[in-house]
């Protein structure tokens, strides 16, 4: 969301150029920061917001946080308007507003919705570490898809199939990791099965240069139909022999799991988990370091370029969309291996879909991605958590929000989210 | 990909021609035509046609769906335990298994020889045609945006918004009768329009990709339906379920064979629209001009087309159709709003689309194939057990053998009609060439 201005060219001789003032950052914040003045302060509840910092038996149990929902509404959209001035006199200046600046906003305005939003339910005690491991778990399987789909689209292979990918990872660790008796041929077999069906859009898509978005959509109902049916008329024959798979284990990194808060909810996890890390971290090593990642990226934006530099342009792209459908794979186990321990019906439930938002929102790029999955990850969540608690914002309007931000992002209301220039057009060598 | 794909025989002969002016630059040489077969035999022209590939491509379809249903039914897969022994008990079992389930397919969708009185035992096929009612209008917004060059994959989207409106002068509104049903449709085109003139209007001013816009408004669609069920002004008083009150009578399509059939004149609008989404593609001045943009946009902006401008009309046109599907099942099929009013009809109007390769009439004749497997799958789920889902399996084959000719034309070993003029074409500059570049130096 970091729409930077122009600074001033410095080049020797050449008149200064023009200072090009952005003022869509500052007009946002003034009006989000006025929304939050009224709804926060003006309308905030009569009661008292508590928020549970640490669970019992924590190595560190910290107190209850008490935050009278009127004043705490009134000081966060104050900070909010203040920082939205801040912001406008920058832009007069013209000078950018900083990141810092924008996230500081964004946690206030979080944090305000949650008090307003929890103020008005009728409960009003809330769970900070449950709150925040939920969204961690709901936002696993998005983390793993918009790797997949960042993993695709920077080679210039649209992925849509990303649901697919998911599903079928999911029914294969399902079946061969109970007929295994083991969690981690199941997570193998998940990792199979994602490359599988990414090598049905690879092949249909590279190969026979079939419109890549076509080939994702039927690959998802592809997958949908297939699994719908080998789960009727397979699984359900004895579910015991054939969908009971065992779990992946998990465990608690020594130190890392005592920092108070945060520390159970990040590092006292499923092995998945950990491996999300490190394909993540690989992930934004290898695309923005590597010899793979630089030619990845040339293969994405401009083929030709890259082919007369001798770039494999086909053979990197079926390469990255195999290892996109494997990623996708192994977030496709997280839903029988992990959270659940049998594998349903459509299960995954269109988060492919919402994983391709996340990458889009993140701007095609790892750490953007992942933050964006777990900021939808947590948008779920709130809405669940805020339904048991019985809140008046109706659920839908909540899990309409991550499909609502990210058009607002890809036509550049917040920020300008441009893919990767030569997504969606297959290369033929001429 | 479809676009591409109803443009790939005219890419062929223009090539050939393309080499004209160079020749007439040289010395005179053979004309480009002349290397055209004189006349291509009737067995070429068969099953070089693109009918002919869209048949392979069922059949090959078809096929792996039946091997899908053989080897998941336990009493082919017990007989295989000794097929040294005896390899035909498993081929009688396993045809025994695929003839049955296809058999009750056809018997669910067109012809049940099983009723008693001539109306039963038609009535599979008024099914087919209620269920294609839906599909074909959907197909059309899909196929009119592929025409164009754009992927609208909102069609779900768009039908629930159609429904929405529909469904709300359906129920909350009181007319006389045909007027009121008149409103009915209009206001479903009205809403189905608005909701892709929104992808319109945001890809013709941000340039933001349509597919990305389509996917994200389907939701927002969805959740905005399931949210206005629970709404006093939508839902069924007394009852906890998203689901409306019965829409009016005086909204509804009269049914078209009396009151024990389904079908209803929904379908015959279908059918007008079909025949004026034809008109407007492939003879009016503005289905020219969407072409054109879908063809090249490029060329049509030089030309004088307003190329952000047509995105708009087409999601416009598009979303229109998509909506009048939801009028048709809000007021035709179901007769109430409910969450699951597009079922999945916006998704399968997609390769509704593709199947028909994106004309109208053959979105029609696809639609219709489509219907019969969704009436046949139920059907067929209920007689033998198998489960609906293999429709799905069977559908989504059948658009990527299409969208891949020359993986179909592999299989069954059909011509290429591109491939056999480009074969013969090295000859003539090899031939030619020493001539021609003498001449141009």
């Amino acid at each position: 969301m970091s729409t930077q201005t122009l600074e001033p060219s410095r080049s020797a001789g050449a008149a200064p150029a023009p200072v090009v003032r952005n003022w869509k950052k500052a007009v946002i914040f003034s009006v989000l920061g006025l929304v939050a003045l009224v709804l926060c302060g003006v309308n905030a509840a009569d009661t008292t917001v508590v928020l549970r910092l640490s669970n019992p038996g924590d190595v560190v149990e910290l107190g209850d946080l008490s935050l009278p929902a009127s004043t705490t509404g009134w000081v966060l959209s104050v900070l909010m308007l203040a920082i939205a001035v801040l912001a406008i006199g920058l832009t007069a200046q013209g000078r950018g507003v900083s990141g810092w600046l924008s996230a500081v906003f964004w946690i206030a305005f979080i944090l305000a919705m949650l008090v307003w939003a929890v103020g008005h339910a009728t409960g009003n005690s809330l769970s900070l570490p449950g709150l925040l491991g939920g969204s961690l778990a709901l936002s696993i399987p998005l983390i793993f898809g918009s790797m997949s789909g960042l993993l695709c689209e920077r080679s210039g292979v649209v992925n849509i199939a990303i649901e697919g990918q998911l599903l079928f990872g999911a029914f294969a660790a399902a079946l061969v990791g109970t007929l295994a008796g083991s969690a981690w041929i199941g997570l193998l077999a998940a990792v199979l099965g994602g490359a599988l069906v990414a090598l049905i859009l690879a092949a249909f898509s590279i190969r026979y240069l079939v419109n890549q978005v076509i080939v994702g959509v039927v690959v998802n109902v592809l997958v949908s139909g297939l699994t719908g049916f080998l789960y009727s008329t397979v699984l359900q024959r004895d579910t015991s022999l054939l969908n009971a798979p065992p779990r992946l284990p998990s465990f608690a990194i020594p130190v890392l799991s005592e920092i108070p808060v945060i520390g159970r909810v990040l590092f006292d996890q499923s092995v998945l988990v950990y491996l999300m890390y490190a394909v993540v971290a690989v992930l934004w090593f290898a695309l923005g370091r590597t010899r793979w990642g630089l030619r990845t990226r040339a293969v994405g934006e401009h083929p030709q370029a890259a082919d007369t530099l001798g770039v494999k342009v086909n053979r990197l792209r079926f390469l990255n969309v195999l290892l996109g459908g494997a990623v996708a794979g192994m977030g496709g186990a997280f839903f029988t291996l992990v959270s659940v321990s049998s594998f349903t019906n459509d299960m995954t439930a269109g988060q492919g879909y919402i994983a391709l938002a996340a990458l889009i929102f993140g701007r095609w790029r790892p750490l953007g991605a992942l933050c964006a999955a777990l900021l939808f990850g947590f948008a779920t969540n709130l809405q669940s958590v805020l339904s048991l608690l019985g809140t008046t914002v109706p659920s839908q309007f909540l899990t309409m929000l991550p499909y609502l931000v990210t058009i607002a992002a890809v036509t550049g209301l917040v920020g300008r989210s441009r893919g990767p220039a030569a997504s969606g057009q297959p290369y033929v060598k001429e | 990909m479809s676009p591409s794909q109803s443009q790939q025989p005219v890419p062929a002969p223009a090539d050939g021609l393309g080499s004209a002016p160079e020749d007439g630059a040289g010395p005179p040489v053979t004309p480009p035509w002349a290397d055209r077969p004189a006349k291509p035999t009737l067995a070429y022209r068969i099953t070089s046609s693109p009918l002919v590939l869209s048949a392979a491509a069922l059949i090959a379809a078809l096929v792996v769906g039946g091997l899908l249903i053989v080897l998941t039914d336990p009493l082919v897969t017990s007989k295989m335990y000794y097929f040294i022994a005896r390899p035909s008990d498993t081929f009688v079992a396993a045809w025994k298994s695929v003839s049955e389930a296809y058999l009750a397919l056809f018997e669910g969708s067109v012809y049940n020889p099983a009723g008693e009185t001539a109306s039963q035992r038609l009535y599979p096929l008024t099914e087919t045609l209620t269920i294609a009612t839906p599909l074909i209008f959907a197909g059309l917004a899909v196929a009119v945006s592929f025409r164009s060059g754009l992927f609208n994959i909102g069609a779900q989207g768009q039908i629930i918004a159609g429904a929405i409106v529909a469904g709300y002068i359906g129920i909350a509104w009181e007319l006389p009768a045909a007027l009121h049903l008149l409103l009915v449709v209009v206001g479903a085109a009205l809403g189905g329009a608005v909701w892709g003139g929104i992808v319109g209007v945001l890809k013709a001013k941000t340039g933001a990709h349509e597919v990305i816009l389509c996917i994200m408004l389907n939701y927002v669609a969805l959740n905005l339906l399931l949210y206005l069920l629970t709404t006093p002004a939508f839902q069924r008083p007394g009852s906890a379920n998203p689901i409306s009150p019965q829409v009016s009578d005086t909204a509804l399509f009269p049914r078209l064979l009396g009151d024990s059939f389904r079908l209803h004149w929904g379908f015959v609008l279908a059918v007008v629209a079909v025949a004026a989404i034809s008109w407007l593609v492939n003879r009016s001045t503005v289905g020219f001009r969407l072409r054109a943009v879908g063809a090249n946009p490029r060329a049509a902006a030089t030309s004088g087309i307003n190329v952000t401008a047509g995105y708009i009309v087409v999601m416009l046109l598009s979303g229109g159709f998509a909506g009048l599907a939801g009028a048709a099942q809000v007021s035709g099929t179901e007769r109430v709003l409910t969450g699951d009013i597009a079922g999945s009809f916006g998704f399968d109007a997609i390769t509704v689309a593709l199947l028909g390769r994106s004309t109208p009439w053959g979105t029609f004749w696809a639609g219709l194939l489509f219907g019969a497997f969704r009436a046949g799958g139920v059907a067929m789920q209920t007689t033998t057990g198998t489960n609906i889902n293999i429709v799905l399996v069977v559908q989504s084959l059948i658009v990527l053998f299409i969208a891949a000719p020359p993986l179909v034309r592999a299989i069954f070993r059909l011509p290429d009609p591109a491939k056999a003029r480009r074969r013969k074409k090295p000859r003539r500059p090899a031939a030619s060439a020493p001539s021609t570049s003498g001449a141009s130096r």
